[in-house]
C-alpha cells in the first residue's frame, strides 16, 4: 500500500485501486497522481487503476484530463466510484464503470445498498440523454426529461418533472413502497422493487401520473390533487 | 480567428462524410477559406466523397508524427480554390492520433482558415473524442429513424459533458412522402426528441448517390434540393437567418409510430 497526504493506492484483484482524501483539493489530486505514477512509470505502465473520489464534484473534463495524462503513462483509467452525482454522471458519459469490485469479503456490499432508507433525496437539473443513469440511494427528484436510453435507479421514490421516457427503478434494494411519478409518464420500462413492468403500448393523451406496486403489478394512475 | 466545427452523429451511415463535404464546399462557395479533416482514421472516405483520393501524399497520421508539414498534407480542390482537405490515413486506427494532437493542429489551422470541419467518425470511442476536442461549434447529423435517434441522444450528452455544447442538428434524408403517410418520424418528432436546435433538413435526394460517387459534393449541382439545403445551412452557419424550406408533413398515423418507438425501445 502505498500512501501521500492525498491519496492512497492499494492493490485490488483487479489492478490499483486510488483512494481519494476526503477534502483534498483535486487540481493537487491530479498534479501527485501523475507525479507518483511518472515518477514510477516503468513499474506502473500497462496498470488498471481504478479512483475513488468520495464526495469530491467532478467535471468531465476534469477526469478526461487526468484519464489523458495516465494514458500517456501507458496507464488505463477503467473505473471511477464517487458519491457525488456530477462526477457519477460524468464517469458515465466518458463510459468509465462507476463500481469497483473490492477484493476482501464481507466488505463487497455496495456501500449504498447498505444504507438505510432515509429522506435524503438529489436533484437532477436538465434533460438525461440516452446513455446517462443516475443511481441513489434516496429519492432522485429530476428536473428536466428522462429520454429514452437513460436510467434512474433510486433506493426511493423517482420524481421527474418532464417526459420519463427512459427506465426508471424505484425502491431499487427493495422497498416495495417506493413510487415513480411523472408529467408524462412513458418509460421504456417501469421497475419498483422487483417488480418489472413494460407500460401498455397504447396510451391516451399524455397526463401527470403516478406509478406504484399494488400486490404484484406496477399500476399507474393519473395524479389526482384532491385529497 | 477561424471557427472549428465537428460534424458527428453516433450511428454509422448518417451522412457525416457527405455533410461534411457540402457544408464546406457551399463554405468556401460562399468565399470562406475552409479546410476540412477526415478524423475516420482507418476508414477514410471524405476524399472520394470531393473526389480528391488521387492527390493524397500525406495524412493526418504523418502530420502528427512529423513525416510532413501541415501544409504538406492539405490538399486543395480543383473547383473551389478556397476548399482544403487534410485526408485520414488508410493504414492506422484512430490510436494513432490523440485529442490534444488534434487540438494543436487545429489551433495552428485556425489562424489561417475562415472554417475548420472536423469529419468525426461513428462511435463513442477514441475517434469521437479526437474529433469533439478542438470544437468550437458542433453539429450532429441524424436521419428520420429511431435507433440514429437513439444514438444522436446519446452523443449530444457526451458533447455536453465534454462542455463542448450545445450542438445542433442536421437532419438528413428525410422524405415527405415517407412523413405524410405516417411511416417516418416528422421533423417536429425529432426535434422534440432531441431538444436541440435545428440547423437544417436535407430531403432524400438521388442526386446525392450519383454526385457522391464522382466525386463531386452535391451543392455544386443548382438543380439539387438536397443541394439548396446544404447551402441553406452554411449559411445559417455564417449567421443569416434563411427560412427553412418547406417540407410536406404532418399526419395521423404519426403518433401511433412514436408511441411504439418509445414503449418498444
Amino acid at each position: 500500500m502505498a500512501r501521500s497526504g492525498i491519496f492512497e493506492i492499494k492493490g485490488i484483484g483487479d489492478g490499483l485501486l486510488v483512494t481519494v482524501k476526503s477534502g483534498a483539493e483535486w487540481q493537487a489530486v491530479h498534479t501527485a497522481l501523475r507525479n507518483h505514477f511518472s515518477e514510477r512509470a516503468a513499474f506502473f505502465k500497462g496498470a488498471r487503476v481504478a479512483l475513488d473520489l468520495g464526495t469530491m464534484p467532478l467535471s468531465a473534463k476534469e477526469l478526461e484530463a487526468l484519464r489523458a495524462d495516465l494514458e500517456r503513462l501507458g496507464i488505463e483509467l477503467w473505473a471511477v466510484e464517487a458519491e457525488s452525482p456530477k462526477t457519477v454522471k460524468a464517469a458515465r458519459a466518458l463510459g468509465l464503470a462507476t463500481r469497483v469490485p473490492r477484493p476482501e469479503p464481507g466488505k463487497t456490499k455496495p456501500r449504498r445498498a447498505a444504507q438505510p432508507l432515509g429522506e435524503e433525496a438529489i436533484l437532477v437539473r436538465g434533460a438525461l440523454r440516452s446513455g446517462m443513469r443516475v443511481e441513489f440511494a434516496g429519492h432522485v427528484v429530476v428536473l428536466g426529461n428522462v429520454h429514452a436510453g437513460a436510467e434512474v435507479v433510486a433506493g426511493g421514490n423517482i420524481i421527474v418533472w418532464g417526459r420519463l421516457r427512459g427506465l426508471a427503478h424505484a425502491g431499487a434494494w427493495g422497498n416495495r413502497e417506493a413510487v415513480v411519478c411523472a408529467l408524462e409518464l412513458s418509460p421504456t420500462q417501469l421497475r419498483i422493487a422487483d417488480v418489472i413492468a413494460a407500460p401498455p403500448a397504447e396510451q391516451a393523451a399524455p397526463q401527470p401520473e403516478i406509478a406504484s406496486l399494488k400486490g404484484n403489478q406496477v399500476v399507474a394512475e393519473p395524479w389526482d390533487s384532491s385529497p | 480567428m477561424g471557427k472549428v466545427l465537428t460534424i458527428t452523429s453516433g450511428k454509422g451511415g448518417v451522412g457525416k462524410t457527405t455533410t461534411t463535404a457540402n457544408i464546406g464546399a457551399a463554405l468556401a462557395g460562399l468565399g470562406k477559406k475552409v479546410v476540412c479533416i477526415d478524423a475516420d482514421i482507418g476508414l477514410r472516405n471524405l476524399d472520394l466523397v470531393l473526389g480528391l483520393e488521387n492527390r493524397i501524399v500525406y495524412d493526418l497520421v504523418d502530420v502528427v508524427e512529423g513525416r510532413c508539414r501541415l501544409r504538406q498534407a492539405m490538399i486543395r480542390d480543383k473547383r473551389l480554390p478556397e476548399l482544403y482537405l487534410i485526408p485520414a490515413a488508410q493504414t492506422r486506427d484512430k490510436t494513432a492520433v490523440s485529442p490534444s494532437d488534434m487540438v494543436e493542429i487545429c489551433d495552428e489551422l485556425r489562424r489561417e482558415f475562415d472554417w475548420v470541419l472536423i469529419d468525426s467518425p461513428a462511435g463513442i470511442e477514441r475517434g469521437f473524442r479526437n474529433a469533439i476536442a478542438p470544437a468550437d461549434e458542433v453539429v450532429v447529423v441524424t436521419n428520420p429513424e429511431v435507433s440514429s435517434v437513439r444514438d444522436a441522444d446519446r452523443i449530444i450528452g457526451l458533447i455536453e459533458a465534454e462542455e463542448k455544447g450545445p450542438a445542433r442538428l442536421i437532419i438528413n434524408r428525410l422524405d415527405p412522402r415517407m412523413v405524410r403517410s405516417g411511416d417516418m418520424l416528422s421533423v417536429e418528432d425529432v426535434v422534440e426528441l432531441l431538444a436541440i436546435e435545428l440547423l437544417g433538413v436535407i430531403p432524400e435526394d438521388e442526386s446525392i448517390v450519383i454526385n457522391t460517387n464522382r466525386g463531386m459534393p452535391v451543392v455544386l449541382n443548382p438543380k439539387s434540393k438536397a443541394g439548396q439545403a446544404f447551402h441553406n445551412i452554411a449559411r445559417r452557419l455564417l449567421g443569416e437567418k434563411v427560412p427553412f424550406m418547406p417540407i410536406e408533413e404532418e399526419s395521423g398515423g404519426l403518433r401511433k409510430l412514436l408511441g411504439r418507438w418509445l414503449r418498444g425501445g
